[in-house]
């Protein structure tokens, strides 16, 4: 078990080094620079700004000087955010997008599986119907959509909560955002629960156990769910690992101070090394969470062990 | 009701989840919704607004801009002007404090202005302080920041030498970027001196907290020389990028000042909202630039038939809902020392007559129906409303002149690059917002020594020599009439077509007290006050 951790921590590494070498060049592809703005800059500060940040170095050097104070953890100043090194503002936001993003895991895990067996069992019944009418609405409706309609209802209609903002961090504040976060997701975790539920209902060893005269409650919970919940773990890695990065959409919505519109503001603005500290960063919890998926497989179903 | 959310913080506190109880502290806070994210505090670096409006509570230069936005005496309480038009000595306020409590200082001033040109600060806004002597060539590393025409003369006597005479000198000295800093936290903080709990500033106000994204607090300065009249405690501003999301939370009264929202918001907000809703025409000009390097805009009559073609009150009706006023000329009104800008002839005539005088210019210029084809691609940064109006545009062209009308769009950044490095073009979107109230700002832009915004490459010895005329002008009458003269020329000459002048969209609360919409589009906060 070990050895294998270790392993794919080991095979980690190559995967972050080709991630950091192809989005860099990719990004320099992209037409203009940092400092190309609405309002062009005069060519001495122009020269001025380029030669500070090195960026009329060879495009060979910057990587290789990039790659090398990345080792180190320094990922370098924000081209845009130039108070902040772009380990302050990832820093400074990622505990904002986890506290977040973990509630709304929390919400679409434990809402999605809840839904999704309660539909299996009453198959193809009005509850099932509505259950699943409601998951096709979560996926279909992009939260961009549902962020302003619940702001409209609960915060400028009924004044019941808050319209954006952090503010002192309680539940207030994360319910509206937290909703809109969560839901496309625990639409897909119901959907998911429902299929692999029904299926297996249906097993032979549920039908053995069944036939056993066990109780409904044991029978769902203890043996039907462990199987069923295999392809729900599989989802759960990039699941989470999107959740607690944070939403571009959600937060700019709800302006809550955290890393998920580093990605899209960073490209937006040309701002490299914001952008590749963001991508470093999702990769880093794509790569961990796919991992902690794996051992919980193992541990889930005993035709899967990692010795 | 703006005070909710700090109550429910308190009832929260108590186990309580939704309550409304009177506040704790009777503090005036101003809620102060700001269009983004400020991407620096530091004054050698802010190119935007949104800085604008934090550092000018910050901080205070020699000149600011008053609440009806004309300039007065900052940080500097008097100052005189050689006969020459080219030494200012400003005398500063003996009570002028850093938040520290230690006197702001000539020195302080001289320092920054260094700072600012030094070449390693690699300062964005750098050039709004050319006109100091030796700028350019200090900020080129062609000299050195101590040649910098700067001398402090004594504590509080500060002494300017200009390149040349400059009449728009104090409105540049009221820019974001004249700012000063304390000299003594630079050298011992360095990079950090932008950061809460180290930032030392002279205006009404102080830094409290800064949370990147949410709300960046400031409270009132108690060592600023005229705290006795600040009448807000705190304000917080928060960088809500969203436009939709920070009308939303001024209608759930979480704001009290929201700053540009989307246009076709106004009429629902205006039946809302009443006179909260503020539409106040800036110095900002919208406006098309023809390639005139080619074929067949390299053609005066050509450019001139698609300008007069184009129906800039159905632009600014049927999509700025009014938001944006018509433009004939490229410098705005509202400019105190200009007056009345110089329109374009056509802008007496009225629309059905500026298309048929169109036709025959073009039909002259042996292009559109019966005459060569004219095809006409435009580009444009991509936006919802400059797409519809390039595509409102085409369709005067085609209606107009026949012509087949393409559209490209790109982003910002790959927009203005491409425009920048002196990409081909035919038609292309440009905006410009003054730097500093003067028209000379706007006109520049088409010197043909200007290789960054001159997009369309407009050569004119006339215009270029009026304008050299006027900046060794030092009468302001006569400095007037030639800017005049040089914008009648680029009127008749059309290389750009103004379409528009903006305006700034705000949401003002009725609480807030002591608002004065203004052309300069300036709001200290120091001159604001919030009523229960």
């Amino acid at each position: 078990m070990i050895a294998f951790v270790l392993r794919r921590l080991a095979s980690a590494v190559p995967t972050l080094f080709i991630v950091v070498t192809i989005s860099f060049f990719l990004m320099r592809f992209a037409p203009g620079g940092p400092f190309n703005l609405e309002r062009p800059l005069p060519p001495a500060t122009m020269e001025n700004l380029v030669r500070t940040y090195q960026l009329d170095q060879p495009l060979w050097r910057q990587y290789a000087t990039y790659v090398s104070n990345a080792v180190t953890g320094d990922f370098g100043p924000s081209y845009v955010y130039k108070d902040n090194s772009v380990a302050e503002l990832i820093g400074k936001g990622l505990p904002y997008s986890m506290e977040l993003g973990f509630y709304a895991l929390l919400l679409a895990l434990i809402g999605g599986v809840a839904m999704g067996t309660v539909a299996a069992l009453r198959q193809n019944s009005a509850l099932d119907f509505g259950i699943m009418s409601l998951a096709t609405v979560g996926t279909t409706v992009p939260n961009f959509v549902v962020g302003p309609v619940l702001t409209l209802i609960f915060a400028i209609i009924l004044s019941w909560l808050p319209a954006g903002g952090w503010g002192d961090g309680s539940l207030r504040f994360l319910i509206l955002p937290m909703i809109a976060l969560a839901l496309p997701q625990l639409a897909v975790f119901a959907r998911l629960t429902r299929g692999s539920m029904i299926e297996a209902l249906h097993a032979d060893h549920i039908r053995t156990v069944k036939a056993y005269g066990l109780p409904a409650r044991v029978v769902v919970v203890t043996h039907a769910m462990r199987g069923a919940m295999l392809p729900v773990v599989s989802y759960l890695a990039p699941c989470a690992a999107a959740l607690l990065t944070g939403s571009a959409v959600v937060e700019t919505i709800f302006t809550i101070p955290g890393v998920g519109r580093y990605f899209v503001l960073g490209a937006i603005n040309r701002d490299y090394t914001l952008v590749m500290g963001t991508v470093i960063l999702i990769a880093i919890f794509v790569i961990v969470f796919n991992l902690l998926v794996d051992i919980l497989y193992g541990l889930l179903d005993p035709r899967v062990r990692h010795d | 009701m703006a005070y909710r959310r700090f109550n429910l913080r308190a009832a929260l506190l108590l186990g309580a989840v939704l309550v409304g109880s009177s506040p704790a502290l009777a503090e005036a806070v101003l809620h102060r919704g700001n269009a983004g994210e400020p991407q620096t505090l530091d004054q050698a670096h802010t190119s935007i607004n949104i800085e604008e409006f934090i550092l000018k509570d910050l901080y205070e230069g020699l000149t600011i801009y008053d609440a009806s936005g004309k300039i007065v005496p900052g940080a500097a309480e008097t100052w005189d002007l050689s006969d020459d038009g080219l030494t200012y000595t400003f005398k500063l306020r003996g009570d002028a404090k850093w938040s520290d409590g230690s006197p702001v200082t000539a020195e302080d001033f001289a320092f920054s202005f260094r700072r600012v040109e030094d070449p390693k600060t690699a300062a964005g806004y750098a050039n709004i302080l050319y006109p100091i002597k030796n700028a350019e060539k200090v900020n080129k590393g062609e000299a050195q920041p101590t040649d910098l025409g700067v001398k402090a003369v004594d504590e509080k006597t500060l002494e300017i030498t200009l390149e040349r005479p400059t009449p728009f000198f104090l409105e540049l000295l009221a820019h974001q970027t004249a700012l000063p800093v304390s000299k003594a936290s630079v050298e011992k903080n360095g990079a950090d001196f932008v950061k809460p709990g180290t930032m030392v500033s002279n205006g009404a106000f102080k830094l409290v907290s800064h949370v990147p994204n949410d709300n960046l607090v400031v409270e009132k300065n108690p060592n600023y020389w005229d705290a006795a009249n600040v009448k807000l405690d705190k304000v917080i501003f928060y960088p809500i990028d969203d436009q939709a999301a920070s009308v939303r939370r001024f209608e759930a009264k979480e704001m009290d000042l929201v700053y540009n929202f989307s246009a076709d918001q106004i009429d629902r907000l205006r039946g809302a909202y009443g006179d909260q809703v503020h539409v106040s025409p800036t110095l900002a000009t919208y406006y098309y630039a023809f390639d005139t390097r080619q074929e067949p805009y390299s053609d005066v009559r050509v450019r001139q038939a698609l300008s007069m073609a184009v129906d800039r009150d159905f632009l600014a009706k049927e999509i700025y809902s009014g938001s944006q006023i018509p433009a004939y000329s490229m410098v705005p009104p509202g400019i105190e020392t200009y007056g009345e800008p110089a329109k374009a002839d056509f802008s007496a005539l009225s629309q059905l007559d500026r298309e048929d005088k169109a036709i025959a210019l073009m039909k002259e210029a042996g292009y559109g129906e019966g005459g060569k084809p004219l095809d006409i691609e435009i580009r444009y940064n991509t936006n919802p409303n400059h797409e519809r109006v390039a595509t409102a545009i085409a369709d005067m062209w085609k209606n107009t002149f026949g012509a087949t009308v393409s559209m490209v769009n790109l982003d910002v950044s790959s927009h203005y690059a491409y425009l920048q490095e002196g990409g081909k073009f035919n038609v292309a979107r440009a905006g410009w917002v003054a730097d500093y109230a003067d028209a000379e700002n706007f006109l520049a832009l088409s010197l043909s020594s200007n290789k960054t915004f001159n997009y369309g490459h407009y050569e004119s010895a006339e215009f270029d020599d009026l304008m050299k005329k006027s900046y060794e002008e030092t009468d302001p009458a006569a400095r007037s009439k030639l800017l005049h003269e040089a914008e009648t020329l680029l009127m008749k000459d059309q290389p750009i077509a103004p379409f528009l002048t903006q305006a700034d969209l705000w949401l003002v609360s009725g609480r807030v007290q002591g608002w004065h919409d203004n052309a300069a589009n300036q709001h200290l906060s120091r001159f604001l006050s919030v009523s229960e």
